[in-house]
C-alpha cells in the first residue's frame, strides 16, 4: 500500500515537473516596496479595465531582490517586470546579460518625495540640509576641526529649533530611500558645513570624503528603521519629540497625525516636487523584459496602461495616492521610448 | 562522618533532629509562587495581545455601505447599443457614474455643482464599478431598471465613522472634509448609510482600496497549502518514523539520522524557503507564487515535527503489546500495522495538527518563493498564484491608509481563530482517544 502510494506520488510530481514549463497567462512583477502601492493600484485597475487579462501578481521584497529575480533568465518561469526605487546598476545589467536577459526596457513612472515630519502637536520645523547634517552626522566641523557630533538637542544645532533631544528615525541601510537621504541631504549639508573640505584637507580623496559624509551618528540620536514607514510612525507616536523620514505618499495619508517640515523653505507637495523646487526626491522605475512582450498575454497592454495619463498623469489615481507625476514632455518621452522598443 | 559521630559525646543524649523541615516547606512555597508568577506573566501578555488585537480589529467585521436606488441607464452604459456586437462594452462601461448619479439624487446635489459632486463622488468606493458590473452581467434584464442596492462607502468614510481619523484637526489636514461629513450625517439620518457585516473581508482578494480588500485569496492559499502539507508530510513522516522506530537496526547510522532529524526541526524556516526556491522553482520549474510550492516548502518544515511526534507516540506503546502480538504468531509487519500504529494514532494526530498549526503561521519561507505578493484573482488550482493568511497580515501592516490598521488586526483575529480551532481539535482528539497504561 505504502509503496504504491509512494510510487503514485513520485509519478504525479514527475509529470507535474515536466508539464509546468507551459506558457503563463498572468503577468508576474516583483521588487521595490516603495513602488508596490503604485503597482498595486495599476494592477487592480488593469484587471478591471481589461477583463480578458488576469490581474498581475505583484510581489514585494525590495528593489535589489526584485532585480535579482528579474535577471535570472528569460522564459515563462521568470518574472516579467522588476519594480525599483532606484535606477538599475551596471553590475545588475551585467548579471542580467549573463543569464541571457539582454533587452531590458526602462520605464520611469514618476517621482517620489521624501519628507521629514514630526508629531502634529509639535512646532513648525524649517529645515536646511545643513541642520540635518549637523544634527545627525557622525562627525561635524566645530571651529574648523572635525569632531564627534557634540549636539544633544535641536536648538544647539539651530537656535530656531525647539529644545528637543535629537531623535531621528531614518530609513535603514537596506532601503533605497537611505541612498536619497545620503545624497540629497547629508552630502549637501556636509558640503555647506565645510565637512567635505575639512575631510579633503585631512588628506582623504574626494570619493572617500563623500562616503565619510554619509556616516550617521551611532550614539542613539539617529535610529535606523529597517521596517516600513508604519514603524517610523509608531516610533513618533511613542516619542512626540522624534523626527521621522517618510515618503510623501505615506505622509499624505497621515496628515492628521504628522506635521511636515519644510526643506530649504519649500513645503513638500506633489507640485513643488514636480517643479523641482523641493530637493529631496527621486525617480521611480520599472524594468520590462522585451523578450516577454507578446509572449506573456497582457504585458504590452499593462506597460501601455501604466504609462498612460489615466494612470500616471497629474489627475491619475497614482498622483492621488502621492506619486509625483513627471512633466508632460518626460511622460511623452517614456511612452515613445517604450513603443519604439528602446532598450538599455 | 560515621566514625566521628560514634566517638561523639552527645550521641546518646536526646537531641533535636534538625532536618530543615521549615526550610524545605518554604522552598516549596517559594517554588509554587514562582510558578504561579510565571503563569500570571504569560497570561498577562496573552491578555495584552488579545486586547490590542481585538480592540483594534473587531470593527473590521463591519463595513460602511450606502443604500442607493441605482438606475442601470442604457444611455450611460451602452449609448450606441453595440453590446451585442462588442461584449467588452458591458465590461468596461462607466458604472461608477450610475452610483454617483443615484447619490446626487439622494443628497439633492445639482449635477452641475462641481465641488459638491466631487465631494459626493469620493464617498462611494471605487469597488462599486465591479459590483454594479457583475450585477448587470449576471442579470442583463436589469438594463434601464432601477434597483435598490447597498454599495460600499469609500475607505475614508468608513474610517471617519469608526473614529480612526482625528476629526478635530484642521480640515486641510484631513482625508475627509467638512462638507463630506455633513453628507454622511444626512445619509446616516435617513438610514441609507450604515455599517453592515463585512462579507467582503472573507471573500475578496487583495486590493489597494481598503474597503474592498479581503483575505479570501489568502484563506484559499492557506487551505491549499495545509492540504498539501497533510498529504505529503503525514505519510512520509509516519513511514519514516515507523521504519526508524520499529524496523531499523540500532547502530551508528540510525543515531546520525536521529540527530539530523532533531536538528532539522530547529533549522530557521527561511532556510527551507531558500531550499524551495532552488529545488522546486529553479530546478523543477514549478510556477512562482503558487500554493503548491508553498505547500511543499512547508511540508519540508513540518516533516521533522511529525517524525519526532510519531516516534514519541510509537515509543509510548508498551512493549507488552508487541510481545503479545508476536507471541500469538503475528508477523512483525502485522504487529506494527494492526496493533502498534492504531494505538499510537492519537499521538500522531496531535503531533500532525500542531505541525500544521505551525506551518499555517509561517511567513519567512514564503517570501523567497514569491508568495508575499499582491494577488487579486482567487486561485482555482494550487498552481495559481496565491498568498497565505500570515502574509496578508504582514502586507496590510505595511499599508499607509488608516483603514488597513483595523483590517490587519481583523486578519490576525481570523488567523488566531483558525489556530485555536486546530489546537482545540488536537487537545480534543488526545483526550478522546488517549490510552493510558
Amino acid at each position: 500500500m505504502k509503496s504504491l502510494k509512494l510510487a503514485l506520488a513520485v509519478a504525479i510530481s514527475a509529470t507535474a515537473m515536466t508539464s509546468f514549463a507551459h506558457a503563463r497567462d498572468q503577468i508576474q512583477i516583483a521588487g521595490s516596496s516603495t513602488v508596490l502601492p503604485y503597482a498595486k493600484i495599476v494592477a487592480e485597475n488593469f484587471g478591471e479595465t481589461f477583463p480578458n487579462f488576469k490581474t498581475p501578481v505583484v510581489e514585494s521584497g525590495g528593489s535589489s531582490a526584485g532585480l535579482k529575480e528579474f535577471c535570472r533568465g528569460v522564459g515563462a518561469e521568470f518574472i516579467d517586470i522588476a519594480n525599483a526605487s532606484r535606477a538599475i546598476r551596471e553590475k545588475e545589467i551585467a548579471s542580467c546579460a549573463e543569464a541571457g536577459v539582454t533587452d531590458i526596457q526602462e520605464i520611469r513612472i514618476g517621482y517620489d518625495g521624501i519628507v521629514f515630519a514630526t508629531d502634529i502637536s509639535g512646532p513648525d520645523f524649517a529645515l536646511e540640509p545643513i541642520d540635518l547634517y549637523k544634527g545627525l552626522a557622525a562627525k561635524v566641523v566645530v571651529d574648523g576641526e572635525l569632531v564627534d557630533n557634540p549636539y544633544k538637542t535641536w536648538n544647539e544645532v539651530n537656535a530656531d529649533f525647539p529644545e528637543w533631544e535629537i531623535a531621528a528615525y531614518i530609513p535603514g541601510e537596506k532601503h533605497g530611500t537611505r541612498e536619497v537621504f545620503e545624497e540629497k541631504v547629508l552630502l549637501v549639508g556636509c558640503e555647506e558645513a565645510g565637512g567635505l573640505k575639512a575631510r579633503m584637507d585631512a588628506g582623504m580623496d574626494e570619493d572617500t570624503s563623500e562616503k565619510d559624509c554619509y556616516a550617521v551618528r551611532k550614539d542613539g540620536a539617529a535610529v535606523d528603521i529597517d521596517g516600513d514607514y508604519t514603524e517610523t510612525l509608531s516610533r513618533i507616536d511613542a516619542n512626540k519629540t522624534g523626527m521621522g523620514v517618510f515618503g510623501l505618499a505615506f505622509y499624505e495619508n497621515n496628515t492628521d497625525k504628522l506635521k511636515v517640515a519644510t526643506m530649504s523653505d519649500v513645503v513638500p507637495t506633489t507640485e513643488s516636487i514636480a517643479k523641482g523646487e523641493y530637493p529631496v526626491s527621486r525617480p521611480l522605475f520599472f524594468y520590462v523584459k522585451k523578450a516577454h512582450l507578446g509572449v506573456i498575454p497582457g504585458l504590452q497592454e499593462y506597460v501601455e496602461f501604466f504609462t498612460s495619463d489615466d494612470m500616471t498623469g497629474p489627475d491619475s489615481p497614482l498622483a492621488e495616492y502621492g506619486l509625483v507625476a513627471a512633466p508632460e514632455e518626460e511622460r511623452e518621452m517614456v511612452r515613445e521610448g517604450f513603443t519604439s522598443g528602446k532598450t538599455m | 562522618m560515621a566514625d566521628t559521630s560514634l566517638t561523639d559525646n552527645n550521641v546518646a543524649a536526646p537531641r533535636h533532629r534538625d532536618i530543615g523541615l521549615k526550610k524545605r516547606y518554604a522552598a516549596e512555597r517559594r517554588f509554587q509562587f514562582y510558578g504561579k508568577l510565571a503563569i500570571a506573566f504569560g497570561l498577562f501578555f496573552l491578555a495584552l495581545l488579545l486586547w490590542t488585537v481585538v480592540s483594534k480589529g473587531y470593527t473590521a467585521f463591519q463595513q460602511t455601505s450606502i443604500n442607493l436606488d441605482v438606475t442601470f441607464d442604457e444611455s450611460v452604459i451602452d449609448p450606441k447599443n453595440e453590446r451585442n456586437e462588442n461584449p467588452m462594452k458591458l465590461l468596461t462601461a462607466n458604472y461608477p457614474k450610475l452610483a454617483e448619479a443615484a447619490l446626487y439624487e439622494k443628497l439633492g446635489i445639482d449635477a452641475e455643482d462641481k465641488a459638491g459632486t466631487k465631494a459626493a463622488d469620493a464617498l462611494i468606493s471605487k469597488g462599486a464599478r465591479a459590483q454594479l458590473r457583475d450585477m448587470l452581467i449576471s442579470n442583463p434584464e436589469l438594463m434601464n431598471q432601477t434597483v435598490n442596492v447597498w454599495v460600499l462607502a469609500a475607505g475614508e468614510v468608513d474610517s471617519a465613522i469608526k473614529g480612526q481619523f482625528d476629526l478635530s484637526v484642521d480640515e486641510s489636514r484631513r482625508k475627509i472634509k467638512d462638507n463630506q461629513l455633513e453628507m454622511i450625517e444626512k445619509l446616516q439620518q435617513d438610514g441609507s448609510l450604515e455599517g453592515r457585516f463585512n462579507t467582503g473581508l472573507f471573500t475578496n482578494g487583495g486590493s489597494s482600496r481598503p474597503e474592498t480588500a479581503g483575505v479570501g485569496v489568502a484563506i484559499i492559499g492557506s487551505a491549499y497549502m495545509m492540504l498539501i502539507v497533510l498529504l505529503t508530510s503525514l505519510p512520509i513522516g509516519v513511514a519514516a518514523s515507523i521504519y526508524l522506530e520499529e524496523f531499523a537496526p540500532k547502530n551508528r547510522l540510525t543515531d546520525i539520522i536521529e540527530v539530523n532529524i532533531n536538528n532539522l526541526a530547529a533549522v530557521p524556516s527561511i532556510v527551507y524557503g531558500l531550499l524551495g526556491l532552488a529545488v522546486f522553482i529553479n530546478f523543477a520549474g514549478l510556477p512562482r507564487s503558487a500554493s503548491l510550492v508553498g505547500g511543499l516548502v512547508l511540508s519540508l518544515m513540518t516533516l521533522p515535527t511529525i517524525i519526532i511526534a510519531t516516534r514519541a507516540a510509537l515509543k509510548a506503546v508498551p512493549p507488552s503489546i508487541r510481545a503479545a502480538a508476536l507471541g500469538i504468531g503475528a508477523s512483525k509487519n502485522q504487529t506494527v500495522f494492526h496493533h502498534v500504529l492504531p494505538l499510537a494514532a492519537p499521538g500522531i494526530l496531535t503531533g500532525t495538527i500542531i505541525g500544521l498549526a505551525q506551518a499555517l503561521g509561517e511567513t519567512a519561507p514564503l517570501l523567497l518563493i514569491g508568495m508575499v505578493a499582491f494577488v487579486v484573482d482567487a486561485p482555482a488550482t494550487p498552481l495559481d498564484p496565491a498568498t497565505a493568511l500570515p502574509v496578508q497580515i504582514f502586507m496590510w501592516a505595511n499599508e499607509a491608509e488608516r483603514a488597513f490598521v483595523e483590517r490587519t488586526s481583523g486578519a490576525i483575529i481570523i488567523l488566531l481563530a483558525f489556530l485555536a480551532v486546530m489546537n482545540i481539535t488536537a487537545i480534543f482528539l488526545r483526550r478522546r482517544f488517549e490510552r493510558r497504561w
